[in-house]
């Protein structure tokens, strides 16, 4: 029982991870129907920045909340700015291409970030400080689940409900909504689509750094490479719980995590990815929109 | 036991008696085979064995010879061709050759030896690799003086079993070439020993966020200590992993983590962990000695395996000349029982032939540098 126990917080663990990046893939898709390949990267710079950010603060001696907090609004920032960048150059004057087009456009921006990264600061692996500290009060559950893990848990499941709600009750998800169900029509009633869309961009960044700073806080290390992984792990999860809703990449993504977890633990790790995908494959073939998703009806 | 084995031992009982035979046994001299590439585009692996083999000869008969009999080498070429090996092999158990060094290349070599095992002629190979050609167990007469391609997992096994005394093993590896070959042979060594028990063999996800579940499956397990066959990346997260849920399992690893980025991102979680490397022999004196000699006598720097080729060379005399005899069984004895100053410190050869202290040792972080611990 305490090793079930074990494994489903280590699933829970693998599956809060997941669904910080996953959550950015889905309002995307969910907005303007586009994959956004590189989310993942936007994460690894998000993690990159918050690393010289929290260097440089904790080498003029700020405080260690203060250093999390300033980080993290550096690496959201910034992040933001790429993500903005990247909409703007590589996916908005595809708007109104095919679906292929961005697509293609958003694998391109995701090599180009990644050897961007790989140029511009180290090929090699880098030690990344652990932000989140060992608190006292988890000291007894620390061979279940470790600080870090129950920090990237609760942000995982506030930042989820945040979304939910911005979602449902504020005029920017209401307007979000709109451009969702209908871009033109949205247009026509006098919804920006273009300010909406950009939005959705700096909101998944952000997302993404924060996601990048705890982490890669956690896992101790990063490189160029990081966000790739991370990435196609994080985009299954959102296509296992229905790509364009938010519940749904959390849920899918935790029922990823455990599925590994479990696999590990009872099989062999050899066969984690085999589960896994099978998984997916098993639930895309009875609900085709994913778990959470939307079925889509063809308008003829 | 051939003729010439059989005047020998004559001889030396009649020497106790008569004190005779002196002249006869200056005339003889004990013949050094030096087979490997010496031309073609791998003559380079070859050339400094036979450079070393010279040297430690002249070292030899300048004091004297072996039991007062000079050592006379006989260089043959086998281009690193199997096809040729069997010929040079040939040629040379027919010139009535005491003991080979050589051959090079493993594939050569394999082709050699039934020759000379069928001749009683001990080979020792400076460079040849290939795990099977010591452990097979085919050519009782075949020593060698490099690691073979599995020396880190031996290395990695015997530390655990014997030095820290572990009972429980988990092997992990990252399920590329080179740490799962690593993680097969440390498995079947630990199987092989008896003294311990592989609790777990699982290949890892290279790459993934969070390593946990195999984690809590190493601490089910109940394994007294891990080894893992991987790179630093992977090596650092399950470290990290492991010490975060209080695990205080014994770490073991390769030469892929025994870098120092492992050191920088485990932190302080790296201290304690072990990790194989290659010995550092640039301190020794006999290493120095024989690398200046070559330097003076050929005014570049040696080659590849000269360091191997002079261990070989020297572990060969030694044998001879302890054995009182150019008798294998004899020599061989000595080898196995014998210590003898190499490049690689006071080496001797275990049952399949390997030399051991050759190659891999390890080392363990302490205070945030790898420290060799052997």
């Amino acid at each position: 029982m305490d090793y079930f126990v074990e494994l489903f917080f280590s699933g829970l663990t693998r599956g809060s991870i997941y669904a910080l990046i996953a959550l950015g893939y889905t309002m995307v898709y969910g907005i303007i129907g586009l994959i956004n390949f590189a989310h993942g990267e936007i994460y690894m710079i998000g993690a990159f920045t918050a690393l010289i950010v929290s260097t440089v603060l904790s080498i003029f001696g700020f405080p260690l909340p203060a250093i999390i907090i300033l980080t993290a609004l550096a690496a959201a920032i910034w992040a933001s700015a790429y993500g903005y960048t990247v909409e703007k150059l590589a996916y908005r004057p595809l708007r109104n291409a095919s679906r292929l087009s961005p697509l293609i456009s958003a694998i391109g921006m995701s090599i180009f970030l990644q050897n961007y990264v790989l140029l511009a600061q180290t090929p090699d692996f880098l030690p990344f400080p652990a932000l989140i500290p060992d608190f006292d009060f988890m000291e007894p559950y620390a061979g279940f689940i470790g600080s870090s893990d129950l920090v990237i848990l609760v942000t995982t499941t506030v930042i989820m409900i945040l979304l939910t709600l911005l979602i449902k009750f504020t005029r920017t998800g209401k307007a979000m909504r709109a451009t969702a169900q209908d871009r033109k029509m949205a247009m026509l009633v006098g919804i920006n689509v273009d300010h909406v869309i950009s939005i959705t961009f700096i909101l998944g960044s952000a997302l993404a750094a924060i996601g990048g700073m705890l982490i890669a806080s956690h896992i101790g290390q990063i490189n160029f490479y990081i966000g790739f992984i991370a990435g196609i792990k994080a985009f299954t999860a959102a296509v296992l719980g229905g790509i364009g809703s938010i519940p749904g990449a959390v849920l899918g993504s935790f029922i990823l995590g455990l599925t590994e977890s479990f696999a590990t633990g009872y099989v062999s790790s050899d066969y984690e990815d085999v589960f896994a995908f099978s998984l997916l494959v098993l639930i895309l073939i009875f609900r085709p929109s994913g778990l959470l998703g939307k079925a889509t009806i063809e308008k003829v | 036991m051939n003729l010439s084995v059989k005047i020998t031992s004559f001889c030396a009982a009649a020497l106790l008696a008569l004190g005779l035979c002196t002249s006869a046994m200056a005339a003889d001299t004990i013949k050094i085979g030096v087979a490997g590439a010496h031309s073609g585009d791998l003559a380079s692996y070859g050339l400094p064995t036979v450079k070393a083999a010279e040297l430690v000869a002249a070292d030899i008969n300048a004091a004297g010879g072996i039991n007062g009999k000079k050592v006379e080498l006989l260089v043959e070429d086998d281009v690193c061709k199997p096809e040729v090996a069997t010929n040079t092999a040939t040629k040379l158990v027919s010139e009535g050759v005491n003991v080979v060094i050589g051959h090079i290349c493993s594939g050569a070599t394999k082709a050699a030896l039934p020759i000379y095992r069928d001749a009683h002629v001990i080979v020792m190979s400076p460079s040849a690799t290939n795990p099977a050609l010591t452990q097979s167990g085919d050519y009782p007469n075949f020593y060698r003086t490099i690691a073979s391609d599995d020396a880190q997992a031996r290395t990695e096994v015997n530390f655990a079993i014997n030095k820290l005394g572990v009972k429980k093993i988990a092997v992990i590896h990252d399920k590329g070439d080179y740490g799962k070959g690593l993680a097969e042979f440390a498995k079947k060594f630990i199987d092989d020993s008896g003294k311990a028990k592989v609790v777990l063999f699982e290949g890892i996800t290279p790459g993934a966020v969070d390593y946990s579940a195999i984690v809590q499956k190493i601490r089910r397990s109940g394994a007294d200590a891990v080894i893992f066959g991987g790179y630093h990346p992977e090596a650092s997260k399950i470290v990290t992993q492991m010490r975060k849920k209080r695990m205080k399992t014994i770490f073991i690893s390769d030469d892929g983590v025994k870098d120092d980025t492992f050191i920088k991102v485990a932190g302080k979680y790296a201290e304690g962990v072990y990790a194989t490397g290659p010995a550092d022999v640039t301190a020794n004196p006999v290493t120095r000695e024989y690398r200046e000699k070559y330097k003076k006598a050929y005014g570049d720097e040696p080659g590849a395996f000269f360091d191997n080729a002079v261990a070989a060379a020297l572990a060969l005399t030694n044998a001879i000349a302890k054995a009182g005899s150019t008798d294998p069984a004899a020599i061989a004895k000595v080898l196995h029982t014998e210590d003898v100053a190499t490049p690689f410190g006071m080496i001797h050869f275990d049952k399949h032939g390997d030399a051991t202290g050759v190659g891999f040792t390890m080392y363990q972080v302490r205070d945030g540098k790898y420290v060799q611990v052997q």
